[in-house]
């Protein structure tokens, strides 16, 4: 069962402030690129190479990669950092708890019911606009340097202004988007 | 295995329960609360970010929080950008980064569609990084790592001096939990119904 907004916000806040408190603020949307660097480094393993001359002891012909004296470079050779951890640890953690609440609907693992009453049943649809969706949120994400959670939950929590920023031009555009996608409601 | 290790599959797992007990790894909410229909999770999101808030400054006032641990990023157009970008992509799916893996992990197969584009965006950003960077919209402004107030201990700028942050944090974090309760469950309760919708 879903928590009232009461309990699910109590548990999510000390979750944030336990990551403060233990380790450092939550962020999800660098490991994607993580992943990638895997995935790349795996096709051609020049993309990550040691240098004992950087500032973390690895470098990439990549300039993200390489940024910042090649921390993502280090953690795309070593995938057993904290980061890459916490969100293989996330997704066992969603999966128990959808488990202990018996799983998700077959109907709802396809599309989500709102998502039905206005685009119709064809999975492909949804699908597809999933995959779109997520490039242009995951590219907007390392555009602004965090997401979600980094930048709003994480963000706002220590009165980051760049938080703030980014959580005002999220909603500014995200309210008008699903409305005017979203006309029809679900029964 | 590292300290470090356990922690994150310890915090990293909270998290991902966490998520998906407060309906966060559900599309449909997500979406209800954008089209302002059901504000459930936006009530969570402000309760999370006040109860964060308030333990993080009390934490530090204190001295249990450990002032290193506070990361601050920078603010730049790209933020701006980034944001209107990500709030799009929001809308449309219903997933951001972090419930995107979580669903997928509680079964849901939009969501690996979701993922599978994200890589290709990140991988898409990875490219173009040199040449965003040439565009300028890197560049910090108000400072760059700047707090809305000082946090002491801590090198980061601030926009407004005049108090200290850790008695600011603790009063904002206590109104983000107020607005948590004064917010309604909707804002546009049943506007349009299905039916009408489809004529």
């Amino acid at each position: 069962m879903t928590l009232s907004w009461k309990w699910g916000g109590l548990l999510l806040g000390l979750v944030f402030f336990a990551a403060v408190l233990l380790v450092k603020p939550i962020g999800v949307s660098t490991q994607f690129v993580i992943l990638d660097g895997i995935l790349w480094d795996a096709v051609n393993p020049q993309i990550v190479v040691e240098d004992p001359a950087a500032k973390h002891g690895y470098a990439s012909p990549n300039p993200y990669l390489n940024k910042g004296g090649g921390k993502y470079a280090k953690n795309v050779a070593n995938p057993l950092n904290y980061s890459f951890v916490f969100v293989i640890a996330m997704m066992v953690g969603a999966a128990v708890s959808a488990f202990l609440r018996g799983g998700v609907g077959r109907r709802e693992r396809t599309m989500p019911e709102i998502w039905r009453a206005n685009f119709g049943d064809a999975p492909w649809k949804r699908y597809l606009a999933a995959f779109a969706a997520g490039f242009v949120v995951i590219f907007g994400a390392r555009l602004a340097g965090g997401c979600t959670s980094g930048h709003m939950m994480s963000g706002m929590m220590q009165m980051a202004f760049s938080g703030f920023l980014f959580t005002i031009a999220a909603f500014v555009t995200a309210i008008p988007v699903a409305i005017w996608l979203y006309p029809a409601e679900e029964v | 295995m590292s300290m470090k290790i356990v922690l994150a599959l310890l915090i990293g797992g909270a998290f991902g329960f966490a998520l998906d007990r407060a309906g966060a790894t559900n599309p449909n909410l997500i979406i209800h609360m954008l089209r302002l229909s059901r504000l459930h999770l936006a009530k969570v999101i402000l309760l999370a970010i006040g109860v964060a808030q308030v333990l993080l400054f009390a934490g530090l006032l204190a001295g249990i929080v450990d002032p290193a641990h506070v990361h601050i990023k920078t603010a730049n157009w790209g933020v701006i950008l980034g944001g209107i970008l990500l709030g799009a992509g929001f809308a449309i799916s219903g997933y951001c980064p972090g419930t995107s893996v979580t669903a997928a992990a509680t079964g849901r197969k939009d969501a690996l569609f979701f993922i599978g584009g994200g890589l290709l965006g990140a991988f898409a950003y990875m490219l173009s990084y040199g040449w965003v960077k040439s565009t300028g919209v890197l560049a910090k402004i108000a400072g760059g790592k700047a707090t809305i107030f000082p946090i002491a201990g801590t090198k980061y700028p601030a926009l407004i001096t005049a108090i200290p942050g850790e008695w600011a944090g603790i009063a904002m974090g206590l109104g983000f939990i107020v607005l948590a309760f004064v917010l309604p469950d909707c804002l546009r309760c049943r506007v349009r119904k299905p039916a009408e919708a489809a004529e």
